[in-house]
Order: structure tokens, then sequence, then C-alpha cells
């Protein structure tokens, strides 16, 4: 006789807790045969601003972490994913309807990209900043410095897991916060995730994990004046559009669907989370 | 007369040989405009200076595709090397004719001579030079071994610096091997227009730069939403930024802008006075003002406010405003009719919104736009003052009583274009400009600028950055490097 | 007395005074009794071999219980003890070294045309201290100084006459001789300024450097310009440098209760640092000073610009503080009219332009003098002047 499993409640994940979405509201998440897999919490604007204020309110502690630490965190992410990569296997398989060939590549692909990036935390810096020689006595230092609150939306309807991954991790790695929106078709692998960054010393409010619908959500994040970016990598063209046009009232920086890849790593994509900064001050003897 | 009454020392108009009337420079041929023509005039006397057409959406279309053809079948195809010799040449010639650019600038703008002569036309000269050796070496830019130019770019300035930042944008964009089209300011586009013989005298090759003055509303929004275009970089108004990232929304446009800023300059009570002072001055009062990076909130601790704002004062007595042309001029004309009303009604705003005025007593010519150096004092973090940029030779003080409380005070705004930082305690300067959300901090100097040197803002003062390295990436692409 | 008889007494008092031995002792030195060693001694005094003194006034050390001797200035200003004048100069904002020199090239575009350069001329005249500081220096060289001082240009008679000539303490007479009734203090007549204390290096006893002065006021020389001690202001010994100033002043007094000025030279090259420099010339006013003085000119750098631009910020702010104004003199390395105007423009512009009269500002110069001249005659005849159309003297 089998064993009645237990099922798992999907639920959003905020500032370090797993909240219901504040509307009370799930959806059905189903595999590609139509299949019942889960009940989603389907995120309200309401929750999106919570996810916010959370992410705004670990900007402080994340990125005057040392460099060091977040390649640590980071890189602990990767192990926790590889301790379990035989969840995120079965879960894309359910929900996506890939082959265990493919989801088990998928998944490693997502442990590899996280410990790329997570080597990068110390290294940005000195590979993008410098000192500039300027034609005075002045000591003149440019510096890479996150541009702190950023919204991306995942790939929507493929590369569940590891899009989401391309998503947040370079973003991570100079110290920006994130919310982020998942596959909004299948959320499982995402709330997933959100469970090991939870056990993986990620500051609460780091990183933020909502389901739902990036066109219910994602107007509200790009016009929100608390969001520094928005990564569009995720809507469609028309969503893209809107939110980009809303994106301007408040100059945030902007990632267009189509610009990187979903599956790899960029040195260019952690620069899209980036503000340069220099710094001049008079240098004597006298 | 005390011999300190300087006799006037203007700088002789003479080296500067103006035609009456000024066409559009489209595919390295001057010619007329589809706009209607406006008279460009000396904002110290309000003379006029000379007759410059105006682009139509016709003329753009035309300068772009004058670009397009430029770009296909010369200047993409050229060597890098080449390329930079093109601009060093450019570098040359600036330098070879920088007197009659900075007094054309000065005429054109009402800015002092003594700032044309000394930094504007210097740093252009610079700005090329820096990037004339870029050409050849795209590929040590980080973005790949094998990056790639973007196409034609559009360009439109802004009247407060123009020449420099026609400089700041024509030449990473050429060195990176795009062509050009750039929109200088409608009330300063006499140095554009001479660039535009200088590109000739170089022998550039026809429609690797084009230079259209116009209307914003008419030549500036058709460029930026001319499909031909791959990039546009523009340097103005918030405003008008915020409305150049909507329209582009969707497209494959890459865009930079450099915007307005509110910037602070802290003063911690260790620093060194004197030369704070200076900075204060320079801060503010450099270019009447105009200045997105201008140091326009003083924040003061509190224990030295008084000592700080009396030396300010009384350093400001020493200022002499008056005719841009005379070498002597610290403070010049502010640049147009529709600006001193906008600084005259934000100042007065102050005023009625409680904030103490002070006022340098001058005398200031009749004819022109003139703004006496004014300060406020016992200004609240909420008034109108201290928040809008107010583009003038208006400074607004506040006080902050510990390092914590200037920083939050410094970051409280929208903006993020510059800082300042004023202590000797050298830990304390790095701390605080770690902390401080600019993307260009001086400490113990301000409004200190370098090709070398990446500038431009956070948050809504605008994005990408100008200068270096980091200004060559913004008109590059790295093919498929990761 | 005979010869024999003197030389011996002069020989035993250096032992007994100097040397400490007893009489008995001398005796045996020089082989007499103990009762002619006695003899010998009263002798000495007698005939004025020795003199002995007992001062009515406290003694330097005496005075200096504190560390330092107080002054009416330092008083007022909180500053009664080393610790205190230690605490005052540390707590006086720093100066940053970029910012001062960009101003100071700032100050220097100040472009000056035409009538106003003419004036400006005739003020660098007025404000010189010509020099002449050799070791070759004889009578006849400080009179043709004063000569020079007198009429500059022959060629015109409406070139002024230099604020003062500056020589060394033994030239002082010569000057005074030369100048007759022509002395003055600069305004109403050309003053002699003499450097003492032990100048240029100062490296010499403080019972040296006092008698130099005295010697040099006794002299007739009504300007003072003293040296401090670079070596104790580097190893902090504050105190000293105060002391010495303090009383080199009062040796600058004359019998009738009035002073000859006293410039108190910093030499800036040597304190290096800006701060030094901020530091020095408070101290110097505090301690009693009536000019401030970057150089001797026997040290590179000598004035510079911006040097002199903080040294003018100092007596601003003196003057803020206190109403009182306080002279500043560069000098050394100023040899061109175009440098000295730039000079001019930083007085009225960073001090004012009430510090542009021999009372309280000084050019301490010899060859600029000339250069001034040859930019007169071009500006009266029109023509490029050459160094054959003014004297060398």
């Amino acid at each position: 006789m089998s064993r009645l499993p237990v099922a798992k409640t999907y639920k959003l994940f905020i500032g370090g807790a797993f909240p219901r979405s504040e509307s009370g509201r799930v959806y059905d998440v189903t595999s590609p045969s139509g299949e019942f897999i889960a009940n989603a919490s389907k995120a309200s604007r309401k929750d999106a601003r919570d996810a916010v204020v959370a992410a705004r309110a670990a900007v402080a502690k994340w990125s005057s972490a040392t460099a060091y630490n977040r390649g640590q965190v980071m890189y602990r992410i990767a192990e926790m994913l590889e301790g379990r990569s035989a969840q995120f296997v079965d879960e894309i398989q359910k929900s996506t309807g890939a082959s265990a060939k493919d989801a088990t590549t998928e998944v490693n692909a997502a442990i590899d990209l996280l410990v790329w990036y997570a080597g990068w935390t110390d290294k940005y810096a000195q590979v993008v900043g410098g000192a500039n020689p300027v034609a005075g006595p002045f000591f003149n230092l440019s510096v890479p410095e996150p541009s702190g609150v950023a919204f991306v939306i995942a790939p929507q309807g493929n590369a569940t897991l590891i899009g989401l991954v391309a998503a947040i991790a370079p973003a991570l790695v100079t110290g920006n916060t994130v919310v982020a929106l998942s596959d909004e078709s299948s959320p499982c692998a995402a709330m997933s995730f959100a469970e090991v960054i939870a056990t993986s010393d990620v500051p609460g409010g780091v990183v933020n994990i909502l389901t739902g619908s990036p066109a219910e959500i994602a107007p509200w994040m790009a016009s929100h004046q608390d969001v520094n970016t928005v990564d569009l990598g995720g809507a469609d063209a028309e969503l893209a559009l809107a939110c980009e046009r809303d994106a301007a009232e408040t100059l945030k920086r902007v990632i267009r669907p189509g610009q990187f890849s979903s599956t790899t790593g960029s040195v260019d994509r952690i620069g899209a989370f980036v503000e340069t900064k220099t710094v001049w001050h008079t240098k004597s003897l006298a | 007369m005390s011999f300190l009454e300087y006799a006037p020392a203007p700088e002789s108009t003479s080296i500067l040989k103006l035609q009456k009337s000024y066409g559009l420079f489209i595919n390295g041929e001057w010619v007329d405009g589809g706009d209607k023509s406006y008279t460009t005039i000396s904002p110290s006397t309000e003379k006029p200076i000379a007759e410059i057409a105006h682009a139509s959406a016709k003329d753009v279309d035309r300068a772009v595709s004058a670009a397009r053809a430029a770009y296909d079948t010369v200047w993409s195809r050229m060597s890098g090397a080449d390329r930079g010799k093109y601009l060093f040449r450019i570098a040359r010639l600036i330098q070879e004719r920088a007197r009659e650019l900075a007094v054309a600038e000065t005429l054109d703008n009402g800015k002092p001579i003594r700032e044309t002569r000394d930094v504007d036309i210097p740093l252009v000269a610079a700005w090329f030079f820096h990037y004339a050796g870029w050409a050849d070496k795209l590929e040590w830019a980080g973005l790949g071994p094998n990056p790639k130019a973007l196409g034609v770019a559009g360009q439109i300035i802004p009247w407060n610096f123009p020449l420099l930042m026609l400089a700041w944008k024509v030449a990473p964009a050429l060195a990176a091997g795009n062509t050009v089209v750039l929109k200088p300011a409608e009330t300063t586009p006499l140095t554009a227009l001479l660039f535009a013989d200088i590109c000739q005298q170089a022998g550039l090759p026809d429609g690797v730069v084009n230079i259209i003055p116009g209307r914003g509303e008419v030549a500036g929004q058709a460029l930026v939403e001319h499909p031909g275009v791959n990039k546009i970089a523009f340097t103005g108004s918030t405003a008008v930024g915020r409305s150049i990232a909507r329209t582009i929304a969707g497209t494959e446009k890459k865009l930079t802008l450099e915007l307005g800023g509110k910037g602070a300059n802290i003063v911690f009570e260790d620093a060194a006075v004197d030369e704070a002072v200076e900075g204060i001055v320079r801060g503010i009062f450099f270019n009447q003002g105009h200045v997105c990076c201008a140091g326009s909130r003083l924040l003061v601790q509190e224990n030295v406010h008084d000592e700080i704002v009396e030396k300010l004062t009384r350093r400001l007595g020493t200022l002499r405003l008056g005719d841009p042309l005379d070498k002597n001029t610290d403070i010049g004309a502010i640049n147009s009719k529709e600006q001193l009303d906008r600084i005259t009604a934000l100042a007065n705003t102050g005023e009625s919104e409680g904030a103490e005025r002070w006022t340098l007593d001058c005398e200031i010519p009749t004819n022109g736009f003139w703004f006496r150096p004014t300060v406020f004092t016992n200004v609240a973090t909420s008034n109108t003052i201290a928040r809008e940029e107010i583009f003038g030779p208006v400074l607004s003080v506040l006080t902050f009583r510990t390092a914590e409380e200037a920083i939050t005070k410094a970051n409280n705004t929208p903006y993020g274009l510059s800082a300042g930082i004023w202590t000797q305690n050298a830990s304390r300067m790095l701390r605080v400009a770690d902390e401080l959300r600019a993307g260009v901090i001086w400490a113990n100097t301000f409004n200190q600028f370098d090709p070398t040197s990446p500038f431009g803002g956070y948050k809504e003062s605008g994005y990408g950055r100008e200068g270096g390295r980091h200004g060559l990436t913004a008109y590059l692409s790295n093919g498929d490097a990761r | 007395m005979s010869n024999s008889e003197s030389d011996l007494a002069r020989r035993a008092a250096r032992l007994y005074y100097d040397d400490n031995k007893t009489q008995d002792e001398i005796g045996e030195i020089l082989d007499i009794t103990r009762w002619k060693v006695g003899r010998l001694l009263s002798l000495a005094r007698e005939s004025g071999i020795v003199s002995i003194s007992i001062s009515e006034t406290a003694t330097p050390s005496e005075r200096a219980t504190t560390g330092i001797i107080p002054t009416p200035r330092s008083v007022a200003n909180g500053v009664t003890d080393a610790a205190s004048l230690r605490g005052f100069l540390t707590n006086l904002p720093s100066v940053d070294a970029i910012g001062l020199e960009a101003r100071a090239a700032t100050l220097a575009t100040r472009s000056i045309k035409n009538e106003s350069k003419r004036a400006a001329l005739d003020t660098i005249i007025r404000l010189v201290d010509l020099t002449t500081l050799e070791g070759a220096d004889t009578p006849g060289k400080v009179k043709s100084l004063v000569a020079k001082a007198l009429v500059p240009d022959a060629s015109d008679p409406t070139t002024p006459r230099v604020a003062a000539v500056c020589v060394y303490p033994d030239m002082v007479e010569h000057a005074v001789r030369a100048l007759g009734t022509s002395i003055g203090d600069g305004e109403t007549g050309i003053s002699v300024a003499s450097v003492a204390t032990a100048f240029p290096s100062g490296r010499s006893s403080i019972d040296i450097k006092l008698a130099d002065t005295r010697f040099a006021v006794d002299q007739g020389a009504t300007e003072i310009d003293m040296v401090i001690d670079r070596g104790a202001f580097l190893s902090g010994d504050l105190e000293t440098v105060f002391n010495q100033i303090v009383l080199v002043r009062e040796a600058c007094n004359r019998a009738d209760g009035s002073h000859a000025h006293l410039k108190v030279i910093l030499e800036t090259g040597e304190l290096r640092t800006y701060d030094n420099i901020k530091r020095a010339s408070w101290l110097a006013i505090l301690a009693g000073a009536d000019f401030i003085k970057t150089s001797t000119g026997k040290v590179q750098p000598a004035a510079t610009l911006p040097t002199t631009v903080l040294m003018l910020e100092v007596v601003r702010d003196w003057f803020h503080l206190t109403g009182e104004r306080i002279g500043v003199k560069p000098a050394g390395g100023i040899r061109q009219s175009k440098d000295a105007i730039r000079y001019l423009v930083a007085v009225a512009e960073v001090a004012g332009e009430e510090w542009l009269t021999p009372h309280l500002f000084r050019f301490g110069a010899s060859s600029l003098l000339n250069d001034v001249l040859l930019q007169r005659q071009k500006m009266t005849t029109g023509r490029y002047s050459g160094p054959d159309y003014v004297t060398v003297d």
C-alpha cells in the first residue's frame, strides 16, 4: 500500500519569510498535459510593494557586506541547490514536461552559473573600476556600486529555474537586492529556489520571489519610485514597452527583453545593475 | 582711482570672423534649414550674433541618412588607427583655434572668457586627444575581443557648456566608430558650427559628423524618434531626459542621459576653511551656476556655520560680475531671458518660504540677462530651493550635526549626480564618499573634469557615464562576448 | 697695570669665572700664590676686564616658568602657557595645498592694463625693501644701494622711492649715514631694516641673537628682520620659537618707548608644509610680530604666491578677530614686475587694499626694482627698454 504523500503549499518569499498573498489569491499550477500540480500564491501589487520595502531595507546590509562575504553567500546558494538538485529536477520535469536529462542539465547549469557569479563579487570592481590618470594633482578612482533595488521578471514558459537564477544572480554580485517574479506557468522550482535562498545565509529581504502574473505586477514595479532597475527579460513585447515607458518616469535602469541570454552569465549583465562612482581627492605633500 | 579697479581688459573679438548666417552642416556641406531660422544673441548685451538655420524633421532625416551612408561606406571600414588620426587632427585644430573658440563661446553663451579660455576649450582639446588614442584600442575597452560600433549616434547637447558637451559626445562616438548627428542647443549653436568648420579643415569624410541646429521639439524630437538612429546621447533637463527615455522605449536604441542635479557640498568642522570657501564658490558660482553638477546645496556642520557663511559672503564680495569678454570677470551673464525668469522665480520662492536671502551688492549692466550671486541661509530641507534644481548662481545653505545626518540629507533627493566633501580626516572622507549616492564625488575640491574620469549620475540624474573607458563603452556593443 | 699683568689677570679671570676653578687651583696652574690670584681677580674687576651686572628684571628662563613668556596678544587669545599655545595652533583649520595653489593660480590670471598698470608699478616701488645681504657687502656697496633707494631712476623724477633698505647689522650705520634726513618709517622716509638674530640660519644662542638685535637697533635700524628657530619649530619646541620672538621684540625697544618694527621671517621653504606656515604665522603674531615675512632669500623655495596668499589669509583673519592689522612681506625670488603685480592682486583680494601701504606690505627684493623701472620706462616712452638703461648697483 502506497503512502499518501504530503503536498507542499507554495507561498511567496518576502523579507526572508514565506507569507501567503495578502490578497488570499491562488492559481492552479498544472503540467503541460493539464494535470494539477499545486496551488501557487497569486501575488498582488501590495505583495510586490511589500517586497520592495523588504528589498530596500536590505540594501544597506547587503551592499556594505564585504565582496568576499557576498561571494561566500552566493556560493552557499549553489551548494544548497546542489544538495537539493533531485527535487528541482523533479519539479522542472513535472511542470514543464522536460526529460530527466534536460531537467538535470538545467539544474546543473543553474548551480554552475551561481558559482560563476559568486566568483565575480570580489573581482568585478577591479575589472571595471580603477584609477583614472587625470591631468592634475588628484587621486581619482572609479568604483562600481549597486544601483539599489532591482525588479526582475524571469523568463516565461522556458528556462524556468536557470532563467530565474540568471536574472537574480548578476544583481546580487555587486550588492543589489532583488524582487523577482517567477515564471508564471511553472512557479514551483522558483519557490523551492526561495527555500534554497532562505537556508543559504542570504540576509532576509535581499532576494524576494513572487509568483503571479507579470502583466499584473510588472507595471506597478516599473512605475514604483523606490525601484532602481527593472529587468524586463521575461516580459512580452507589449508589456515590456509599457514597463519601459513607466520606468522612464523615474529614469530607472532598464534591461530589455532579449538583451541578455536567459541561460548563460554575462559580465555586462552585472553592469546593468551598477552605477559608477568617481571620487576625486586632492593630493600633495604640503 | 584705486589701481585695482582693473581697467577693462576685454578679449578682442577680432579673432572671430563670423558669418551673418549659418546653415546646417549635413554630409560635409552647408545647407538651408526647413524650420524657421533663429537669431542667436549675446546674452550679455542682447545684441544679435548671427542668423542660424533650424532643422526640420526632413533635415534630420537627411542628416541621419548622410550619417548612415558615411558609416556604411567609409567610417566603419576605416582602420581604428586612421579614425584616431582624424581625431588627433581635430584636437590639434581646436588647440590652434582655441582663442577664437573661447571668444565665440563667451559671446554666445555669456560665460566669462576666463572660463572658456582656461576650462572649456582646453578640456575640449583634451577630450579629443584622449579618445583619439582609444580608436585603435577598442579591444581593450572591456567589451571582449571584438567590440562593434553601434552605427549612427544622435546627440543632443545643452547650452551651459556648448562645445565641451559636443566634445564629450562626439569624441567617444567617433573613436568607437560611430557617425554622428548632433543638435546643439537653440541659444548656443555657434561653437558647434565652428566645429563643423574644423571637421572640414581636418578633412573628415563627409557625413561622419553632421551638425543640425534646431528646436528641441522639432529637430530634437525627430532625431530621437528617427528609426535610423542606433544611439541617443542627451545632456539636459531631467524632464526632457524622461521624455526621451519614454520615446525610445520598445526600440533597440541605446541611451545615455546626463540630466539634472542638486549636488550637496558637505563642509565638516575640520575642513580647510579657506579652501572650502573657494570650493563652495567654485561649486555654485562657476559658470553662473549653470552646471548640472553644481554644489547648489551647502551642508555645513552647525558649529562652523556662522564662520563659513561669514567668510563666504566676504569672499563673494571680491567677485567681479560683468562683461564676460573681460578677462577679469568672474561672473558672466545668464544664458537666456527664459532661464533668468526661472532663477528669479525660484529665488523669490526661497524668500517667500522663509529662507534668509543674501545678495551680492554689485552693479549689473543695463542690457543683457544678469542675476546677482545669491546665498540663502536658514533653508529647511523641505524648501523648494533645497530640492529643485535652480541652475543659476543661487546657493542654499543647510546645516547638519553629525556625519550620518549629512549623508542622509545629501542623499535625500531624487537626483544623484555630484557631491562635495570637505574634511581633513581621510578616513571620514572615504566613508562618506562610500555612502553618498552620487556619480561624482569631489573631496576637498569641486567641479573638476577630466577626459579620463567617468562622469554621470545616479537615479534621476541620468544613466551611463561620459569620460574615460566608461564613456567609450556607451558607444560600443560587445557582440556576443560573455 | 702692565700689559703682562693685565694678561695674567685676564687668564686668572677666565679660569675663575668661566672654568669655575678655585683660587688655589688657579695658583697652581699659573704658578703663583693664592694671594696673588685674589689680587689679580680684584684687579680684573676694577680694570673692567671682568664686568659683573645684576639684572633687576627676571631672566628669560625665570619669566618663562609656564613654558612661554605671555604677551598681551597671546593672553587675549587664551594663550598663557605652552599647552595653550600648542592647543591654539593645532586647532587652526588645516590648509588644503591643492585648493590654496588653485586659488593663487586664479588670482594670477587677473589682467592689469595701462593706467592701472602704471599705478601698480609705482605701488610696487613704494613697497620694496631694497636689499643687499652678501658676505661681500661694504660701506660703498651700501651707500650705492641707498642712492638707488632714494632715486631709483634718475631719468624720471616722477619715480617714487622705495620703502626701505635692508642690510646686515654692521652695515646699518653706513645706511643710516647715507640716508641722512631721508630716514623714515617707510612712509615718511626710507626705513633701515636690518636682518638680525644670526641671520639667515638663526643657529646661535639667544644671547647672541639679542645682542645682534640690540646692536642693529643701537646703530639706528628702524626695522628688524629676525629669523625664527626653524629647528625648534620642526622638533615641536614651540615655546622656544615663541619666547625668542618675544625677547627679540623687547630688544627692539628704544629708550624713548618706541620700537624698531619687527618682521618675523618664517623661512617657509624650511617649514615645508602649508599647515606649518599657517601655524608659524599665528605663533609669530601672538608673540608680537609687526610683520610676518616668508623667507630669508637664502633658502629655496623662497616667497611663492600660494604661501603669501596663505599668510595674507592669516593677517586678514587676525584683523577680523582683533581689529589689528599685521604686515606681510614676501621676500626672495620675486624678480619680475608681472610677478609682483600678482602679489598686489593677492593682497587686494585676500586681505584688502588697506594693506597696500609700506606699513603693511613689503617686497623683499633686489633685482625686482630694475625690472619695474624697465616696465615704467616702456610705459613712458612706448619703447621696450634694456638693462643698460637702468643702473647696476
